[in-house]
């Protein structure tokens, strides 16, 4: 079953194409990170996925079939919105009655249990919560609806490294304790690595590249080699990169494709499978730290 | 995924019935609480003021009407005590004409403009409850508490101001009276919540959302009062000058024979009447300019709206502007349904 499946996708808002073409199948019981640059079109596809926003073309469905924003869709989506907007005069216990008064189900005690433990208070106003904890209450209003799918839209995007740490680590237990299904959107890959199953690329309000982390790395390899080597052997490159004499390919082929003599291959790691895509996009990658110094324009 | 979770899942799935909608009050209390704690100090605290100040009118007027003989300079003194109180009436009136903008803009604009200005509604029309029901209990609780509080406060001003009316001198038309009666104020406080709640909903903001609904209401109220508002019945004409009871007239004209004659001729005849000169109420030439309009064939009309009329207005202007707030309202939801984010 797919939890979100969209067909020619797109949305506009005025002139601009916030996304378009868009066709996609996420997979169930996956942790799915959509990851691109500001501004690519990551929250516009979640916001209408979640029904939000109305698409200008094609559809989106969910959870195996309902429509965006129809009552069973609501029931079996829980969404934490970017900035993670909570009622600041409403103290954390009005937020978990609102909660649990808007929805057919609320795990109350396991709500209660987790603020707890995450020692916010409940009488606690949520406007006066620091942004890690307002996220880890947003969370955990989401995880008490007993959602099938949880959307996250740049969860971490405003929190300090070690809320980032605890916020992934909540996330995590709860995908392992529920089963519930996992997207998430980032413009930082780093701290979505280590967990994610299925990834989806976004760029200039187009999908790059959608799959299963395994088939993605399984399926791309780094090559170096001579820096006039223009192609490699008729394979596709993603991106390429020449410093220092050395060409530096990441190109798309099976595990068992024959390196050529002359270049050597090591396998793609995820980061820069994913800054090769995003560079190749035109998209404005944040780059990582490391590559940075190295970069020359192609 | 867990095995163990699975079936009831898919048990929930199946038969899905909506969250009933009674929760919505609670959700809408809790939300709105501080503006209808605000709207119930506002009106209680002017309810008392109209209360007690109310007494003294009913006293007045009462001790005015039980003073015999009538015309004995005792009872004319405590007739003018009374008519004295008017004053009081008509400044308290002015004040109140804010009443219905001031309760329908401030609790009807931030509904949904505070969630779109916020981000909130990310989180509030993304529950399972939906939007659409989320929007229409929010809309229609609100408006209904608001209109009854403020319908309750008109009846609370009718008794006040009945004696003033019951004494003749006054209209209860004029303008910044009939709009504090029981029905127009529930109508207006009803309209101004429901232009507050799609001005929210098209600005995205709440403070020129408030601007924009005092605005839009301030500018219906006038136009209502000065063009609409005499037309809600076809007036009657008469050629008696004052008609009986506090009717409302609307406007006044002369003819000649069958012929109108413009005011400017009227007021060239009347130039000519020598009594003019004298004043029209000496003594000794005791004829009004009306009677000597008469003695020179001229006949002075109007069209009035008779006192009998005046629930008949109110039930008028209380039901189109009923129907006027059900459709903004109405649009308000529309938009919520179909164009968030």
């Amino acid at each position: 079953m797919d939890m979100i499946e969209t067909s020619g996708l797109g949305k506009r808002y005025g002139r601009t194409w916030a996304l378009r073409e868009c066709t996609l199948a996420i997979p169930a019981g996956r942790v799915t990170a959509l990851v691109g640059p500001n501004g690519a079109g990551k929250s516009t596809l979640l916001n209408l996925a979640v029904g939000l926003a109305a698409p200008t073309a094609g559809g989106v469905r969910v959870l195996g079939g309902h429509t965006a924003g129809s009552v069973a869709a609501l029931d079996g989506i829980a969404f934490v919105a970017q900035d993670t907007p909570v009622y600041k005069n409403l103290s954390a216990a009005d937020m978990l009655h609102l909660t649990r008064s808007l929805n057919r189900g609320f795990d109350q005690p396991f709500a209660k249990a987790r603020l707890g433990e995450l020692g916010i208070a409940l009488k606690q106003k949520a406007g006066k919560l620091s942004g890690g904890q307002r996220a880890q209450l947003a969370l955990t209003l989401a995880l008490a609806r007993r959602p099938r799918l949880l959307v996250l839209d740049e969860p971490m995007a405003m929190l300090d490294p070690i809320a980032r740490h605890d916020f992934m680590a909540s996330v995590m237990a709860a995908t392992a304790a529920d089963g519930v299904s996992v997207v998430l959107s980032s413009h930082v890959l780093a701290e979505l690595e280590r967990v994610t199953d299925y990834l989806i690329l976004v760029s200039g309000g187009r999908v790059q590249v959608a799959g299963e982390v395994g088939d993605l790395l399984a399926s791309h390899r780094v090559l170096t080699g001579p820096a006039e080597g223009d192609r490699y052997a008729g394979r596709p490159v993603v991106h390429a990169r020449r410093a220092e004499g050395r060409a530096r390919l990441l190109v798309r082929v099976p595990a068992a494709d024959p390196v050529p003599p002359g270049w050597q291959a090591h396998p793609a790691g995820l980061e820069e499978l994913v800054l090769g895509y995003l560079r190749e996009s035109g998209g404005v990658a944040r780059p990582g730290r490391s590559h940075a110094g190295q970069e020359v324009a192609k | 995924m867990t095995a163990p979770t699975l079936p009831v899942r898919q048990g929930r799935d199946a038969g899905l019935l909506p969250v009933p909608w009674r929760r919505m009050a609670w959700v809408t209390w809790r939300q709105h609480r501080i503006a209808l704690a605000g709207v119930a100090a506002l009106l209680g605290a002017l309810a008392v003021y109209l209360w007690l100040s109310g007494l003294q009118v009913h006293h007045a007027y009462a001790a005015a009407a039980a003073c015999r003989p009538a015309f004995s300079p005792a009872c004319q003194g405590l007739l003018s005590g009374a008519h004295g109180t008017d004053a009081t009436a008509h400044e308290i009136a002015a004040l109140l004409q804010a009443v219905p903008v001031l309760i329908g803009a401030f609790a009807g604009a931030p509904v949904l403009a505070r969630e779109l200005e916020t981000g909130t509604f990310r989180y509030a029309w993304t529950q399972g409850m939906g939007r659409w029901r989320w929007t229409v209990a929010k809309l229609v609780l609100l408006a209904v508490t608001l209109a009854a509080a403020a319908g309750a406060f008109g009846v609370l001003f009718s008794w006040y101001f009945s004696p003033i009316v019951a004494s003749g001198d006054e209209t209860p038309y004029l303008a910044t009276v009939f709009d504090l009666h029981t029905v127009a104020l529930a109508a207006w406080t009803l309209a101004a919540f429901a232009i507050g709640a799609l001005a929210g909903m098209l600005i995205r903001r709440v403070v020129p959302a408030l601007a924009a609904t005092i605005a839009a209401w301030s500018g219906l109220a006038i136009t209502t009062a000065a063009v609409l508002r005499p037309h809600y019945l076809t007036p009657l004409v008469s050629t008696n000058p004052s008609p009986k009871g506090s009717a409302w007239i609307i406007s006044q004209w002369y003819t000649q024979g069958r012929k109108p004659v413009s005011q400017s001729v009227i007021s060239q005849v009347l130039e000519k009447d020598p009594l003019q000169h004298v004043g029209p109420y000496d003594v000794k030439y005791a004829i009004g300019p009306l009677q000597y309009l008469a003695r020179h064939g001229y006949t002075s009309w109007i069209s009035y709206q008779p006192a009998s009329r005046f629930w008949t207005f109110q039930w008028i202007e209380g039901g189109w502007l009923l129907a006027l707030s059900a459709l903004l309202i109405a649009t308000a939801i529309w938009l919520v349904r179909r164009r968030a984010a």
